[in-house]
């Protein structure tokens, strides 16, 4: 199903030193930045095995370093001490097998729908000829249900839209790992469901690895097979993972009756606004 | 209520807010005018007033304006051919002006090292205004042809290269990730990205440039005698004491620059996007 571009020359880099290891390892990982007033340390000591097909979302209050943990697996940053590395090869810089799907969506406004899925497909798939590269993002377009809107231009779709074209994007290139920063922030209440059903039934086929900030509980609780949730910065790490142990492919409504599911809930919130709560709050 | 009724009934046109606007449009301006021209006229009819009144203007250079086509050789030709010489000295000089500094800024809008380098250069020379560039041109190319070319180009160029520098500087971020997570190849990232992102800064530049060009080569032409061009057809009038001719060529200089700005205006309206505009 993957197409896995990155594996053919990574053991003879990286012999059997990680073999046991996970798909994606962030492995001892901290990120300072040098300040006009010292040393800012944003994350230390962060360590987290991801399996391959896995779904991730990360929690925690703003401020925590979500984001810098974010780019430092796509590769938009680097750790300053540890390392992270996807099938054993260390990350250093970003690639099309680790897709982002920007906060903004990061769309080109020049381009169309289409043009702008294909920029990608273009890319990661040069051997394939024109016609074969057009039906990977007719395809994708299909699949997130833009078909219609395939010769639009971005400023002329809405928010919602925009969202599923930059999916759409990010999958059509097969990425092992599936990078989203807080995909769903800016929409309303109604696309925001939708969405995460899409993507969710997306994922159910195409099984790549996910790593997804989130700000929201239930989202989190609908979507992932583990909640990561992230101390307070600075000096942000790993302070709990949460199993999310229902089954899939899941039910909104089903999961949401489930006693287990107010559970987790409370225990996710207890953790956010009591155990870990942001310093504002921490003051009452 | 029921005049305006009664009226409408006759004169549908008249009662038509869209025509009475265009009509305003037209209307202000013209009344406008009419009052510059009669105060112009009064002023000229004042004793010892050394300028024309425009009554006098229309009756001295009336073979110009009947006949703007007229060519009796050397530069003794209608107004038509000394702006349409002027003309293609300016399309030369801004192509080049254009070429060149679309390619400077982008260069120096990408690289950090080159642009610390070359700003101080830069600043100092864009405020050396048109005409004290012109003794250098003539001194350094000798023919009054080129010269005047070299004067437009380094006086256009100036905010076509700041403003591409700019445009280039300011690419949103999210595009550059873009770019970078995909790995697109250099010539892919500059012709999908880079170059339509600095596209409207690129035409506020080109459009700024295109007004700067006009000016310059009136003043270059002023200078360089024996040319056909209607800055020396100004410089000539000037010399020969027809300050009926010059008020005219005045007029038509004004024109053509507001039309020049009107047609970059038109470019820029048919190749940007519309979401793009500024």
């Amino acid at each position: 199903m993957q197409t896995l571009r990155h594996t053919a020359a990574q053991p003879i880099d990286q012999p059997m030193r990680t073999a046991p290891s996970a798909f994606l390892e962030i492995d001892n990982v901290a990120k300072i930045y040098p300040t006009k007033t010292g040393e800012y340390t944003v994350l230390e000591n962060v360590n987290l095995n991801i399996q391959q097909g896995e779904f991730i979302c990360l929690i925690g209050h703003s401020g925590c370093g979500k984001t810098t943990l974010l780019n430092m697996v796509s590769g938009f940053a680097t750790p300053t001490y540890g390392e992270v590395r996807l099938q054993g090869k260390t990350i250093t810089k970003p690639g099309p097998d680790r897709m982002v799907v920007f906060q903004g969506y990061a769309l080109l406004p020049w381009l169309t729908v289409f043009e702008n899925v294909y920029l990608a497909v273009n890319r990661v798939y040069p051997e394939k000829s024109q016609g074969e590269k057009a039906q990977i993002v007719k395809d994708h377009l299909a699949m997130v249900g833009l078909t219609e809107a395939a010769e639009k231009k971005p400023p002329q779709i809405s928010g919602g839209m925009k969202q599923r074209v930059a999916i759409a994007r990010a999958l059509s290139i097969r990425p092992e790992v599936l990078v989203l920063d807080e995909p769903f922030g800016a929409l309303d209440a109604i696309t925001k469901e939708e969405l995460q059903e899409e993507l969710l039934k997306i994922w159910n086929e195409h099984r790549c690895t996910v790593l997804m900030i989130t700000h929201d509980i239930d989202e989190a609780l609908f979507l992932a097979d583990r909640l990561v949730m992230m101390t307070n910065g600075p000096a942000a790490s790993i302070g709990e993972v949460m199993q999310i142990p229902f089954a899939r492919p899941r039910d909104r409504a089903r999961i949401m009756e489930m006693p287990e599911y107010y559970k987790l809930r409370n225990y996710a919130l207890d953790f956010l606004y009591n155990r870990f709560a942001h310093d504002d709050d921490a003051e009452k | 209520m029921t005049i305006a009724q009664s009226r409408s009934n006759s004169k549908s046109l008249w009662s038509d807010p869209k025509f009475r606007e265009r009509l305003d449009d037209v209307l202000s301006p013209a009344i406008a005018i009419i009052i510059l021209l009669v105060l112009w006229q009064l002023f000229a009819s004042l004793p010892g007033a050394t300028l024309p009144s425009p009554i006098r203007v229309v009756q001295d250079t009336w073979m110009l304006i009947l006949y703007p086509f007229y060519d009796r050789g050397g530069t003794d030709k209608g107004l038509f051919w000394q702006v349409f010489e002027s003309l293609k000295r300016v399309a030369i000089g801004y192509s080049l002006a254009a070429v060149v500094g679309i390619s400077i800024g982008i260069l120096i809008g990408l690289n950090r090292r080159i642009s610390k380098a070359l700003d101080p250069i830069f600043q100092i020379l864009r405020t050396v205004p048109p005409l004290a560039w012109v003794p250098i041109a003539l001194a350094a190319l000798q023919q009054n042809q080129p010269a005047a070319l070299f004067v437009i180009f380094i006086t256009a160029i100036w905010p076509i290269l700041i403003n591409t520098a700019v445009g280039v500087r300011q690419i949103p971020q999210d595009y550059n990730n873009v770019a970078q997570v995909l790995q697109l190849p250099q010539r892919e990232y500059f012709f999908k990205i880079l170059f339509p992102a600095a596209l409207p800064y690129i035409f506020t530049g080109l459009r700024i440039a295109i007004g700067l060009a006009w000016l310059a080569i009136i003043a270059a032409e002023i200078v360089m005698s024996g040319i056909v061009g209607i800055g020396f057809f100004i410089w000539n009038a000037y010399q020969n004491g027809f300050v009926s001719e010059i008020i005219l060529s005045l007029l038509y200089i004004g024109l053509v620059g507001w039309l020049l700005d009107k047609l970059m205006v038109k470019v820029q309206t048919m190749i940007l996007p519309e979401s793009q505009r500024q």
